[in-house]
């Protein structure tokens, strides 16, 4: 029953959600840094944010039995000013030396822009520098399938090893090739922009568990907090055992985010 | 699953969102304006692909709303994504 959501945004997420997650077999989550929504006016707003993740959120998340982590990093919507973008990244590493940091993300690409490959190229070098995993983010919709490329292209151009990079928000077209060059894969379940369950499950009954994992995402926008649980139920009624679902939703998160030497799950309920 | 269970599993939810996609078309055509738009030029070879006998139809379909182009653009500009490309898309 017990299983990780290892991609959410509770900065956005009521106490109620943490209270309905941990219901629902939910006993360890990690939180990427991300955009609010709104452009923040000034680096001291990110300092306030990453304190958030590092010091509130794992305190909330304790009360209901459910061990928080988190990613840390500009995230790529805010990154086409650079040197705005690079004041947010002289905040990072006094934060990476928190307990419950576990790398830098959400990083990667939002509209496939010069500047915001410029500054993932300089937080992949952070990650490098300081032996971080990463978590990728890859852009929206029509810009997906360019974004994945030119993201794998960057990372190929550093000593980052694939299996310590998570490209997250894989679909149909953009799964495989993320695959194929060793690294993990992270399938979104969202209602209308991402993987619904269903097609969470296609992808897996056709490309294996083998480096992948499912995540919901859920954000200040349409999104489900349940969505993991939701898709380990519809991979049950498809007839698949619990080694595989479990494997999906929490074997594979351990085996990946574990290489940090930071993540830790919760006892299960 | 057998491919009799699949379709006892799913065909409601797929035939209401043919529905959905039948009845998004029939509001474009009684709305004002010629309905002209990158967007609608996609979905309609979206909807092709659906008629097509070999699989991996759903990467297809995702191709066909991708951007092909592969260098990257001069300035970000709007944050947000529409959900198909204006140029470059693909086959």
């Amino acid at each position: 029953m017990a299983y990780i959501d290892p991609h959410i945004h509770m900065v956005s997420r009521t106490t109620d959600d943490y209270q309905r997650m941990a219901a629902a077999g939910c006993v360890a989550i990690t939180e990427p840094a991300f955009w609010a929504g709104f452009d923040r006016s000034s680096p001291q707003g990110f300092f306030d944010y990453f304190r958030q993740l590092t010091e509130f959120e794992p305190k909330r998340a304790a009360q209901y039995g459910i061990r928080h982590h988190c990613w840390l990093c500009i995230n790529p919507k805010e990154a086409e000013d650079p040197g705005f973008a690079r004041e947010v990244m002289s905040l990072i590493p006094e934060f990476l030396e928190c307990p419950t940091v576990l790398g830098i993300g959400e990083i990667g690409l939002n509209k496939n822009s010069r500047n915001e490959l410029i500054i993932l190229e300089e937080q992949l070098a952070l990650a490098e520098t300081h032996d971080q995993l990463v978590l990728v983010h890859t852009p929206h919709l029509e810009d997906k399938l360019k974004g994945t490329l030119l993201i794998m292209d960057a990372i190929a151009n550093t000593k980052l090893d694939p299996g310590r990079v998570l490209i997250d928000h894989v679909e149909e077209h953009t799964v495989r090739p993320v695959l194929d060059r060793g690294f993990w894969a992270g399938m979104t379940l969202y209602p209308e922009t991402k993987c619904t369950p269903q097609r969470a499950a296609d992808i897996i009954e056709l490309h294996g568990t083998e480096r992948v994992w499912i995540n919901s995402a859920g954000d200040w926008g349409p999104s489900d907090p349940l969505a993991v649980p939701k898709c380990r139920a519809e991979l049950a009624a498809r007839g698949h055992g619990s080694d595989l679902v479990d494997r999906i939703s929490f074997d594979n998160p351990v085996i990946f985010l574990s290489q940090s030497g930071r993540f830790q799950v919760a006892d299960a309920p | 699953m057998t491919a009799a269970e699949v379709i006892d599993r799913y065909f409601l939810e797929h035939r209401a969102k043919v529905l959905d996609v039948a009845a998004f078309l029939d509001r474009v055509d009684r709305a004002a304006g010629d309905g002209s738009d990158y967007r609608m030029d996609a979905l309609r070879r979206c909807v092709a692909v659906l008629a097509e006998t070999e699989p991996g139809r759903a990467e297809r379909v995702l191709s066909i709303l991708s951007d092909q182009s592969s260098e990257p653009v001069d300035a970000a500009g709007e944050k947000g994504a529409s959900g198909a490309s204006r140029e470059g898309n693909g086959d």
